[in-house]
């Protein structure tokens, strides 16, 4: 039982049981396609995978650096869009793919820490509200830009990547791979990032800015990287999501996309990386397999009942919201999180030091 | 007499109508033990405020080996070599007691935020130099055994401890402590001026805050007394002790 190995990449030393089951999750996760020949089910995993990118870039956000972001959805807009306009008949311009997933990370990063300047002096709810207010003018400024983003239509006819004379076409198998790669090279990256200088400093600011500070943390660049970070996978994922729908409109980045995001941070455990991937691929699975597959029964039950009412029932966000409800109620530290985290939100016990207010 | 390590001119600190500090002038030699002490609301704090950049002073000026500081930035006192601890705790909760250190050594470390993703053999071994100096200094405050529990586990005296290694982290050229000793009991409280001695041994001038004077007459090499924000004595403690004025501000106060 206590026989403990270290891992590669730095992600640390776990028991033999942890190591054995990282390895067939991994093993699970590369095989999937070939075990599952439902192209459907492959296509809605595959959907995960830009699901998954948006929860670590925001764990970084909202977990590591503490900083309630409602908007976030905006830089994933953001992300596809600047690889929709520089590879399509839009422009004709056809960039591509391949510098194009670095150039749309490195243009949501850039517009990480331009709406980000403006929020540094703001905390908590202000915080929150001012991000919310961004990820509603982004998605309004594609959709009143039209002579370049297309307006309501959006852009359509997106080019496909082609892997060394490989096009990947509509066969969501080669986008699985493509997400399943990035995701894996993101979360060794990641763990990196949370056990370092910049990683502390984050952490730091979250849980009390103003020691931090004292304690030689520059809030300012601190947060602007966990902005740029943050966004930059947002912009990963807009590129790889436009590129496997190949149309993208202002529609698909409303405030509800954030918000799911937010919820799968939530329900993994705010702060942890492996609570953000499970509370991710869970919330992705839930939201592309599972209930649109309870819809489909609904809709078969109600023409079986000859009853309008069952049949166009649209239990989708019910069930949603009361799964999240229920584990909110019932752990509310999220599926993974520390002990102490725990303690507090089960027994009330206020933090020592994070709870004190004044400056004296 | 040499120049001092940090000098106090002349600094007034305002708060609307209130002067919570007033025309203070404090010298504090290199290598020495310096205490302000006063009653409550004597404007100690504030004093601390100032020179780590919360609050801008209203007039006045604060030298550190000869150069101002006024108008720098928190974190930029902190890379200047002047770390303090909060007189009321400001631990980082969620964090472990040795990453709690760790974050103390920012200013010393250089890993980019590239070096830190990729891990770099660089970031690998600023980590680990880093990592291990900060175990240094938890052993040096007497919390080896807990370095991997959460710093809002600790129980309160612990925590003071913590917060003092975490500022000790970047080997700071000044250290201000705010009342260490506030809520300890008597033997944690003889502990604890033993500890300030301590680092003053390790080469770190100390200026500590307190409001029991006679707990800071045995270590201090210099006493500043504040009341309602003037200075109304300073010198040796055992001049301060007979200082009338001191005595005056004092009674009913046990000094
Ligand atoms: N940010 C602020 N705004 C307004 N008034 C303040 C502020 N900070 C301190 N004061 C006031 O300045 C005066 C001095 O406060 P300070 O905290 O410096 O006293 P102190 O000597 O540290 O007292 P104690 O021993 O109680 O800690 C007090 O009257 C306090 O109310
Ligand atoms: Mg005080």
């Amino acid at each position: 039982m206590d026989a403990r190995v270290r891992l590669p990449l730095g992600l640390g030393e776990v028991a033999v049981w942890q190591a054995l089951g990282l390895l067939a999750i991994v093993a699970l996760f590369a095989l999937y396609p070939v075990i599952d020949r439902n192209i459907g089910h492959v296509s809605a995993v595959a959907d995960a995978g830009y699901f998954l990118l948006l929860v670590f870039g925001l764990n970084i956000v909202v977990g590591f650096a503490g900083l309630l972001d409602l908007g976030y959805a905006a830089f994933f807009a953001i992300g596809a869009y600047t690889y929709a306009m520089v590879a399509s008949t839009q422009f004709n311009l056809h960039l591509n793919f391949w510098p194009m997933l670095i150039g749309s990370a490195c243009v949501a990063a850039l517009f990480g820490v331009i709406l980000g300047f403006p929020t540094l002096r703001l905390r908590g709810d202000y915080l929150a509200i001012v991000t919310l207010g961004f990820g509603e003018i982004v998605p309004q400024v594609f959709l009143n830009l039209d002579k370049y983003t297309g307006g309501p239509n959006g852009i359509s006819n997106v080019d496909q990547p082609v892997f060394f004379g490989h096009a990947f076409g509509f066969n969501p198998v080669p986008y699985y791979y493509l997400y399943l790669v990035v995701a894996l090279i993101s979360l060794v990256l990641l763990n990196n990032l949370r056990r370092s200088r910049l990683g502390r400093a984050w952490m730091a600011i979250r849980e009390d800015e103003l020691a931090a500070t004292h304690m030689g943390v520059n809030p300012v660049t601190t947060k602007l990287l966990a902005f740029a970070m943050g966004a930059s996978f947002a912009g990963l994922a807009g590129c790889i999501y436009a590129a496997k729908l190949t149309l993208i409109s202002p529609d698909e980045f409303n405030f509800s996309v954030s918000v799911t995001i937010l919820s799968a941070i939530v329900l993994g455990g705010m702060g942890s990386l492996l609570g953000a991937f499970i509370g991710g691929l869970l919330l992705a699975l839930l939201n592309f397999m599972v209930l649109p597959q309870v819809t489909n029964w609904t809709h078969a039950l109600g023409t079986a009942l000859h009853n309008e009412a069952i049949q166009n029932a649209d239990l989708h966000y019910i069930i949603y919201g009361l799964i999240l409800v229920l584990v909110m109620l019932f752990r509310p530290e999220g599926l993974i999180s520390n002990a102490s985290r725990r303690a507090e939100l089960h027994h009330g016990q206020p933090a020592t030091s994070a709870a004190a207010a004044g400056v004296e | 007499m040499s120049a001092p390590l940090l000098a106090i001119e002349g600094l007034t600190k305002r708060f609307g109508g209130l002067t919570a500090v007033k025309e203070l002038t404090m010298h504090v030699e290199a290598g020495s033990i310096s205490s302000l002490i006063g009653p409550n609301g004597a404007g100690k704090s504030t004093v601390f405020n100032v020179i780590t950049g919360i609050y801008v002073p209203t007039a006045g000026d604060i030298k550190l080996g000869g150069a101002s500081i006024v108008g720098r930035k928190p974190h930029q006192v902190a890379a200047a070599g002047i770390m303090r601890t909060f007189q009321n705790i400001r631990l980082f909760a969620f964090m472990t007691v040795l990453e709690n250190v760790m974050v103390g050594e920012q200013t010393r470390m250089h890993a980019t935020p590239l070096d830190s993703a990729l891990r770099t053999p660089r970031a690998q071994r600023e980590e680990r130099a880093v990592s291990e100096r900060a175990l240094e200094l938890l052993d040096f405050v007497g919390l080896s055994a807990q370095s991997e529990q959460w710093a809002r586990n600790l129980p309160y005296g612990m925590q003071r401890r913590l917060e003092i290694a975490r500022a000790l982290a970047p080997n700071p050229r000044v250290l201000l402590l705010d009342e260490p000793a506030a809520g300890a009991n008597p033997v944690e409280k003889r502990e604890l001026m033993a500890l300030v001695r301590a680092i003053r041994d390790r080469g770190v001038t100390v200026v500590l805050i307190e409001h029991d004077m006679k707990l800071v007459m045995g270590i201090s090499d210099r006493v500043t007394v504040l009341d309602y924000g003037e200075k109304i004595s300073e010198g040796d403690p055992q001049s301060v002790r007979r200082d009338p004025r001191v005595i005056e501000a004092y009674l009913g106060k046990g000094a």
